[in-house]
């Protein structure tokens, strides 16, 4: 059906979306490849010199960059945990009949919808402040004394607040993908028996398991790099006690005006994003042919 | 579920759905409260749930001091220009790879797919030197571009995975009956590409309404939208939590609701077509 006209016309089409992509991709790559082995800074123009690993050394053997990514696994697993189990829990609730379901849906996915500079700044003073946030007013009507969350507890808090952002996702993705589960099946195991725990973890568990983990990976690469949230509430302080590798490599470039470091830190960022990416394409890809 | 459940049954799932889906809306629920209150009634303790003296003052004061109409008008540019390009580039891109695949289309995608993962940090700099160097630095042209770029993948995606749901016999049937490529893709394939193109358009807006990396990193003042402008409150003086629950009310209603009636697109557009 392909005559060699459509062919030339379709290559014609598509080379727009590739080219642009690949140079949106690969220059400033490349760039960044480049100025990780210089000793490159904003405030010393003119002093540029090679430097060889000096970048990576510096960047790897420093205590921040340890602390960053700690916090960055933190974030990712804690955030990862909470959502897709908070989710997982909150779309089987949904999925069943609940009156005014609609309205519930509509309620629950909300927190996505909202901008990150949104979200953090309406938790770091409406819900966190140590004196007139709710949780203040919350834990002394219980008797409790309040808590200063986002000094006492810096990277918690971002873990709250970003999972907040993010179980909603989880739970739209899983409830969907459970509203697609046969019917027929799950009666038919009822009919002869079948526990609610063994339909549970026989039948709607593994109809669920491609849309959990493709959950779980997209969620990593936009966990991978969280940024807005911290740079308004904590600015990855107190310390480096809520820096994560993004916001570490953005205080490099931007406000240390270090090119060369920075750069070395994006690429240990690009060959972490790569690790989780790997599987994510593989995943996915099965799915195309399908 | 179509199954019979007891009322009883059903009325406790309702009730515990009801409770957590409050819980979990409240933030956004109290932002929009404080937003009608006086400062110092945003700060009382107890705080005061509905009865308190209802003001617009704050939608009033916001506009006065800051301009807020400016960073709203640069978000709108800025998400739907860069929707608008996005889909100039992705729809004959995507139209290609449903409607004529090659033994390459897959890889293409799959590449496509592959630049998402690319964490925005990896390019941070030199894209920030570029629009140094070009003068780009907190212009509207700057973030579209920008922006285009980034949701693009997501774009070229969303649409193969539309188009692709066309039946290529009807393509076939018209062909037969002589119609032209033109005519072919006039008349047949773009009314049934309308509905496609338009959920693209909608969660294309949101993600780069709510885009809070190079929004924050690549403006000022001049072309910051609203997330950049709304961050400018993390260090503000005196009081001001009813200035920024309005300003925030301001910012993330229109996409609530563009949000609320596209929650299946969303589903699609985030898993690639993976979960539908």
């Amino acid at each position: 059906m392909a005559t060699l006209h459509t062919k030339s016309a379709a290559r014609a089409m598509m080379s727009p979306s590739v080219i642009l992509l690949f140079c949106w991709m690969a220059v400033p790559l490349a760039m960044t490849l480049y100025f990780s082995f210089l000793r490159y800074n904003l405030l010393m123009p003119g002093m540029e010199e090679w430097a060889g690993l000096f970048n990576y050394e510096f960047f790897l053997t420093d205590p921040a960059f340890f602390s960053a990514l700690f916090n960055t696994l933190i974030l990712v697993g804690s955030v990862l945990v909470i959502s897709v189990g908070g989710g997982l829990l909150m779309a089987l609730l949904l999925d069943q009949p609940v009156f005014g379901q609609g309205i519930v849906r509509v309620l629950v996915i909300s927190p996505f919808l909202i901008m990150p500079t949104v979200s953090a700044l309406v938790w770091k003073n409406m819900m966190m402040h140590p004196v007139y946030g709710l949780f203040a007013w919350l834990a002394k009507t219980v008797g409790l004394d309040p808590i200063d969350w986002l000094s006492a507890a810096p990277l918690t808090s971002i873990v709250m607040i970003v999972s907040w952002q993010w179980l909603p996702f989880a739970t739209l993705i899983l409830l969907t993908a459970l509203q697609s589960l046969d019917e027929d099946q799950m009666e038919a195991a009822e009919m002869d028996g079948a526990s609610l725990w063994w339909r549970f973890y026989f039948i709607v568990l593994p109809h669920l398991g491609r849309a959990i983990t493709v959950v779980i990976l997209i969620e990593t690469i936009f966990l991978l790099s969280v940024f807005a949230e911290i740079l308004v509430t904590t600015s990855g302080g107190p310390g480096y006690a809520s820096t994560n590798i993004t916001y570490l490599i953005y205080t490099q470039a931007l406000l240390q005006f270090d090119v060369g470091g920075a750069s070395a830190g994006g690429i240990v960022a690009v060959i972490l994003a790569n690790i989780v990416a790997f599987f994510l394409i593989r995943l996915i890809g099965k799915n195309l042919e399908g | 579920m179509a199954r019979t459940v007891s009322t009883r049954r059903r009325l406790a799932f309702t009730a515990l759905a009801w409770t957590i889906a409050l819980a979990l809306f409240f933030p956004i629920l109290w932002t929009f409260l404080t937003s009608f209150k006086s400062e110092g009634a945003a700060i009382a303790n107890p705080p005061s749930f509905l009865f308190f003296d209802w003001t617009l003052e704050n939608y009033h004061e916001v506009q006065e001091r800051s301009n807020y109409f400016h960073h709203m008008w640069n978000s709108v540019v800025i998400s739907f220009g860069s929707t608008f390009l996005g889909l100039l580039i992705a729809v004959p891109a995507a139209w290609a790879m449903a409607f004529s695949p090659t033994k390459n289309t897959k890889n293409i995608l799959m590449w496509m797919l592959s630049t998402k993962m690319l964490p925005p940090v990896g390019v941070l700099v030199p894209i920030y030197l570029l629009f140094r160097d070009w003068a780009l630095l907190d212009t509207l042209a700057g973030l579209v571009l920008v922006l285009t770029m980034v949701n693009l993948p997501i774009i070229v995606w969303m649409l193969y995975t539309y188009f692709k749901e066309i039946p290529g016999d009807i393509l076939e049937a018209a062909r037969m009956d002589g119609a032209s490529l033109g005519q072919e893709i006039l008349y047949v394939l773009t009314p049934m590409a309308v509905p496609g193109i338009a959920s693209t358009c909608l969660l294309n807006v949101i993600l780069a309404w709510n885009e809070a990396f190079w929004t924050l990193n690549l403006t000022a003042a001049k072309a910051a939208p609203l997330t950049a402008f709304i961050a400018s409150y993390s260090s503000p003086e005196g009081l001001f939590w009813a200035k920024l629950s309005a300003a925030s009310t301001m910012a993330i209603a229109p996409i609530l609701i563009l949000g609320w009636f596209s929650q299946r697109q969303l589903v699609r557009g985030l898993t690639f077509g993976a979960v539908k």
